[in-house]
């Protein structure tokens, strides 16, 4: 359990930015992660005060605050339609309902946990992030930035002709994924994204454009040189091994959903 | 750090601990039913409505619930005895310890949906474990209970 000494809302981002230079500070969302850490807070720093509780959609994207709970992105119609189910099916795992209506998306993405599955997920997709100094970059490319004292402001998920799947494989249900997957179809081609290896999501592109031609064989073939290019590690839910197997797996699967073709 | 909040209905003012979390602070407030089942926000024993919505009291600061409505079954002990006696009709209820974060899910879900299948049901209730019993008798209980509060909506 965390210590806190002191619990700000702030009233502006610059404030929230300003207490956040400071290294035993902390942004505070949802607060589920943090509380199975040991670490002394000085300052907690609590956005709640900032309108980012909350999902808009215009015509190109939606725009996802930090402080919107899990819980309000699984049940967002608009999203669920665009995303045809793979949002959804990224969250609806992840314990129960309680702790989905506390972790915020902020804290999970910001966290860039390798454990995310909703990071996972919306790499598949054509996301951006907004921060508070750094300004609007792609999802792709903060997932891959080293965690700096900057805010994450909100989640963009735009409304790009993408098609997605999304699958997972946990040892129980509603623990932490052993190997998440996302496969996506975009204007450019087709790709994979494998997390919870354990450590952070990557994304294995198809190179050679061998899935153009969706055969069983096509796609079984992606599937295993995927698996085998990307780098496992073993921790206490699974081996390297296993997730290897089980990633090939996932992605055939995925695929097979995603671009039909005989089965 | 003064917080003021909606407490079972009444209005509660009190002076908190930053990192108090809202769970010890609602049985400080005589709030019993609420227990701690485990340490990694799992077991769903915790579970309170703020502003409606079921969450974990124990992952959850009393801070974060200023300004807000918290009830626990304290609260809604007349819907908590109702979804209660078919419980009981079922043998579902044995050691009673995960009972009342489980009834406060079972309200909450009741808000929610008007007429889930079994496995909508499992979903929604996958974060209350119960040590005791295989769900089977809760399930039947829950179908039941929405039964009777269909039939009584018509009537």
């Amino acid at each position: 359990m965390f210590t806190i000494g002191n619990y700000v809302k702030v009233s502006s981002l610059e404030e929230a930015y300003k207490l956040n230079q400071k290294k035993s500070n902390v942004i505070f969302g949802g607060g589920v992660w943090l509380r199975l850490g040991k670490k002394n807070i000085q300052t907690a720093i609590d956005l709640s005060q900032l309108g980012l509780d909350t999902i808009t959609e215009n015509e190109n994207e939606f725009s996802i605050g930090a402080m919107v709970r899990l819980r309000q992105l699984e049940t967002h119609k608009g999203i669920d339609a665009y995303t045809k189910g793979a949002v959804k099916e990224s969250l609806r795992h992840i314990v129960g309902v309680q702790m989905r209506n506390c972790a915020t998306v902020g804290g999970s993405i910001f966290g860039r946990f390798g454990f995310s599955d909703i990071l996972a997920c919306l790499l598949a997709f054509d996301c951006d992030v907004e921060l508070y100094k750094a300004g609007r970059i792609s999802l792709q490319a903060f997932a891959g930035m080293k965690k700096d004292n900057d805010i994450l402001v909100r989640v963009i998920l735009k409304k790009s002709p993408v098609e997605a799947v999304y699958l997972s494989q946990r040892n129980t249900a509603t623990d932490f994924p052993v190997v998440s997957c996302a496969v996506a179809k975009h204007t450019d081609g087709v790709y994979a994204v494998i997390g919870a290896r354990p450590c952070q999501p990557i994304i294995i592109k198809d190179e050679y454009s061998i899935l153009q031609n969706n055969t069983a064989e096509n796609i079984q073939q992606f599937a295993i040189q995927a698996a085998e290019s990307v780098a496992f590690a073993d921790n206490t839910r699974a081996s390297a091994a296993y997730r290897k197997h089980v990633a090939a797996v996932l992605i055939k699967r995925g695929m097979t959903k995603l671009l039909g073709g005989d089965k | 750090m003064q917080i003021k909040l909606h407490l079972n209905g009444k209005e509660v003012l009190a002076d908190v601990a930053p990192d108090m979390m809202l769970l010890d602070f609602v049985r400080e407030q005589g709030c019993y039913s609420v227990k701690r089942g485990c340490e990694t926000s799992n077991c769903g024993l915790c579970t309170v409505l703020m502003d409606n919505r079921p969450i974990l009291s124990c992952s959850t600061l009393a801070v974060q619930a200023d300004g807000h409505d918290v009830m626990t079954m304290e609260g809604c002990q007349e819907a908590a005895e109702e979804f209660g006696a078919f419980l009981a009709d079922q043998g579902a209820e044995q050691c009673g310890f995960c009972s009342p974060g489980f009834i406060m899910n079972v309200l909450a879900m009741c808000q929610e949906m008007e007429n889930p299948t079994d496995d909508e049901i499992r979903e929604y209730l996958a974060g209350n474990l119960c040590r005791c019993s295989g769900y089977q008798g809760q399930l039947r209980a829950i179908h039941n209970y929405m039964a009777y509060k269909r039939r009584e909506a018509k009537a």
